[in-house]
């Protein structure tokens, strides 16, 4: 039993790390105030840019994974000139930019099809993996995957107990009022779009660069979308989200299971079967309404004009 | 002797694109002083004080703090420098506690606890208290200002400036603001204190500038004037007085509300709990109380954007509790809103257009579509009969000023003839004599037997023109008390939550527990 149990626990973890990375930085952004839509995209245009990199330098993740984080957050800054600077409808920017990240990673792609990564060992932490079922599946892992968790901690952290996640919050909530006592409003939000980019560079360069070490076209196949969801879902704090990674991730290793065992479902059916668990799961933890206004950073989606 | 003011102005002039907000203007402010700054909506005081904050550029002028000259170029500077200000909108964020709001303006090291011993010391010291741990959105506009205040005390301040500061007090809330701002001048802080009450600065301030149109119109010293004389420099004209004739026609109810009882959609809302209440023909019933204490409850349930039980509202004796907006405006209910850009009027129509928003019912077609010559003529008269300063009945709604568009929204109302009209802040932010104008309006119009509710934050306005008051506090609905028996200092004990025996609401037996 236990055999079966952690390569799907161990599995978990692992197909939960893109997600953990896109959908701290698109909370970061939306606690700021700003939607970007372009989480796919900036996945995308990341995995490719880590490929790239780790193909050409020869080091792997290590090259790949700084890459891919100046790529995302340089695409995320295109978004920012046009929704911050110029108070375009941010919508309608993160929608242009996750086409131009679809298109762009294609693109430049073409050259990769072909090719293969080594991926990572996973490291395993003295003593600690030699505790049964929680040491193999919490303790040897790839160092990505405890990187998130740092993030995690870190995003966390910085949220409840910094200045810097204090004034994240002030400015997602009342802009103008930030504004009036002397904050500069765009400069933190466009801060905070840049870290969003970043990290979901990071978690398109560990889908292409570690997770399935090759390069595929739209491989990020709509994580994107559920990192956007999952954010709201979890009304905006991280604990919440870094459940809903993890239980999209277990779905998605179960499905790979269930089609190893040779169920007789459709196998589309089950390839969709995490994002709509991911979601169903979400709606019915967040349908109380009010937890979701009080948490709603309130300035939302709304340009702001100093 | 102006070596030693603490601040001084000199021709300080700020031209915005279309207005001329601030001109020449000059003034001085010594240490421990409490200096008025008087004048009516858009007079260009907060213009002026944005510019000492820091928020705003002066296009010329300069500016001496201590006999230094400076040049404020943000907030953060004017803190610096010992420059405080409460603002007229709090600045405050609602999903922050009291200490997260205060420690985002303090420049020193993020140590939660240490502050919030600080607030709490502070705010003893100063008669304000607070819990530094109690989220803003939970606390009422008086300890909102209690916050923004104590804020801005921790940083030492040389000068504070206060806006508006009791437009969202109960009298007796201002009582203990006066204390502490006499209290913080014997410590020599000086204070700007900019308000159009005038009653206020003569009993606070020790001198004043009075501002009309941007320039300076007279400097004075309060105690020394009549609030008549005072005016006279503020609006450059004698105060208009209001006349309410007695009622002659026959006293019916035409409004009752029975225990009208409404769960709030909104988080940071007030429920509504058996709100009763009756306003008769030929009377206006004032409620008092302060916004968020369920009066956008009571505006929506009343209104019809928020259906309530059948049986809890009555329009002339006919229960229309269910029906929705459109529907008793067609039975004769008339509703003039608080916002008057966006709920009131759309902003970038013309006044032809929002004069068929509502007055559509009056047949204004022509072979089954819209008549817009029926339209323009029904503008046309509303802007005449009501003495709406405009282009015309093409004018955007939102090149109005505040009062004109009032009158047209009011006139618009009236022009339906109708039988109920409810009527939200009806003198907000509208120059004193558009506001004259509107309260005569309403008594004339109350006065030919239609009944009107008024709800406002202006207890002087409602004891000017209500013939009974009513107080909303924490949703509950005082039982109304007629004009004669009843003064400020009850309403204002009631509007902080005290009812006394008799105002409490009749409970009947089968209300549910």
């Amino acid at each position: 039993m236990i055999d079966h149990l952690i390569p799907i626990l161990a599995g978990t973890l692992a197909a939960a790390t893109p997600l953990i990375f896109a959908g701290l930085g698109e909370l970061v952004a939306e606690r700021s105030g700003v939607i970007n839509l372009g989480v796919e995209g900036m996945m995308l245009i990341g995995a490719i840019a880590g490929f790239a990199f780790a193909a050409e330098t020869g080091y792997g993740a290590v090259t790949g994974l700084p890459a891919g984080a100046l790529a995302g957050a340089a695409a995320a800054m295109i978004f920012a000139f046009f929704a911050l600077s110029l108070s375009a409808n941010q919508a309608a920017c993160g929608l242009a930019l996750t086409i131009f990240g679809i298109g762009l990673s294609a693109f430049i792609g073409q050259h990769y099809v072909s090719y293969s990564l080594p991926g990572l060992q996973p490291i395993s932490i003295p003593l600690l993996s030699d505790i049964p079922l929680l040491g193999p599946v919490l303790f040897r892992q790839d160092w990505v995957v405890y990187l998130s968790l740092i993030a995690f901690a870190l995003v966390t952290w910085t949220l409840a107990k910094t200045r810097l996640g204090l004034l994240l919050k002030a400015v997602g909530e009342s802009p103008e009022a930030a504004h009036a006592i002397g904050y500069p409003v765009l400069g933190i939000r466009y801060g905070a779009v840049a870290f969003g980019g970043a990290m979901a560079g990071i978690a398109g360069a560990y889908l292409s660069t570690v997770y399935t070490p090759l390069w595929v076209q739209n491989m990020s196949a709509g994580r994107g979308w559920i990192a956007v969801a999952l954010v709201v879902f979890a009304t905006w704090k991280p604990t919440r989200l870094l459940l809903g990674a993890y239980l999209f991730g277990a779905v998605t290793i179960l499905q790979f299971h269930a089609q190893g065992l040779g169920i007789d479902v459709p196998v589309q059916f089950l390839a969709a079967l995490p994002y709509v668990a991911t979601i169903v799961v979400l709606v019915v933890i967040s349908r109380d309404r009010k937890l979701l206004q009080l948490n709603l950073p309130a300035s939302l989606g709304k340009p702001f004009l100093p | 002797m102006s070596q030693s003011a603490r601040l001084q102005l000199l021709h300080i002039s700020k031209r915005y694109p279309s207005v001329v907000a601030n001109d020449d203007v000059s003034l001085s402010v010594e240490p421990g002083e409490i200096h008025a700054i008087l004048g009516e909506n858009g007079a260009g005081k907060s213009t002026l004080m944005k510019i000492i904050y820091g928020a705003v550029k002066a296009d010329a002028g300069e500016m001496l703090w201590n006999g230094r000259q400076v040049a404020i170029a943000s907030p953060a500077q004017a803190r610096k420098l010992g420059i405080g200000m409460v603002f007229q909108h709090f600045s405050l964020f609602e999903t922050l506690s009291v200490v997260e709001n205060i420690a985002l303006v303090l420049d020193e090291p993020f140590d939660l606890p240490a502050l919030a011993a600080r607030v709490k010391e502070v705010s003893e010291r100063y008669g304000l208290p607070l819990d530094p741990y109690r989220s803003v959105h939970s606390l009422s506009v008086g300890e909102r200002q209690r916050v923004e205040i104590v804020r801005c005390l921790l940083q030492d301040p040389k000068l504070l400036i206060l806006d508006e500061p009791t437009s969202v007090l109960t009298p007796q809330a201002v009582q203990k603001l006066f204390e502490t701002l006499r209290r913080l001048a014997s410590e020599g802080v000086s204070i700007l204190y900019i308000s159009h009450k005038l009653h206020e600065i003569k009993s606070l301030c020790d001198s004043a500038t009075i501002m009309r149109g941007g320039k300076v119109t007279g400097t004075a010293i309060p105690r020394d004037e009549t609030p008549a004389s005072l005016a006279r420099m503020m609006i450059g004209r004698e105060l208009p007085v209001c006349e309410a004739p007695a009622f002659t026609g026959l006293v019916k109810p035409v409004l009752e509300v029975d225990r009208l009882s409404l769960a709030s959609a909104d988080p940071f809302g007030t429920s509504l709990s058996h709100v009763s209440l009756t306003v008769n023909a030929g009377e206006i019933l004032g409620i008092a109380g302060i916004s968020g204490n369920g009066q956008a409850e009571l505006l929506a349930a009343l209104s019809g954007e928020n259906t309530v039980d059948r049986e809890t509202i009555w329009l002339a004796g006919e229960a229309i509790g269910h029906l929705d907006a459109g529907q008793r405006r067609s039975k004769g209910l008339v509703f003039v809103p608080e916002e008057r850009l966006g709920r009131g009027a759309v902003p970038a129509q013309s006044l032809t257009r929002n004069a068929l928003l509502t007055a559509h019912r009056q047949d204004m077609k022509h072979w089954g579509l819209v008549s817009y010559s029926k339209a323009k003529a029904f503008a046309e008269q509303c802007i005449a009969r009501f003495d709406v300063r405009c282009g015309g009945p093409d004018a955007l709604a939102r090149s109005l000023s505040g009062g004109n568009l009032q009158k047209f929204i009011v006139g618009r109302e009236i022009m339906l003839a109708p039988r109920l009209m409810i009527v939200a802040q009806p003198t907000w932010g509208v120059d004193v004599g558009a506001a004259a104008f509107l309260r005569q309006t309403l008594l004339d119009l109350s006065r030919t037997g239609v009944a009107i509710l008024v709800i406002s934050e202006e207890l002087e306005e409602l004891f000017e023109i209500s013939d009974r008051i009513a107080v909303l506090a924490a949703g509950q609905l005082s039982a109304a008390q007629p004009k004669a028996a009843t003064n400020a200092e009850s309403v204002g004990l009631q509007m902080s939550g005290l009812f006394n025996e008799t105002a409490q609401p009749t409970e009947s037996g089968h209300a549910p527990a």
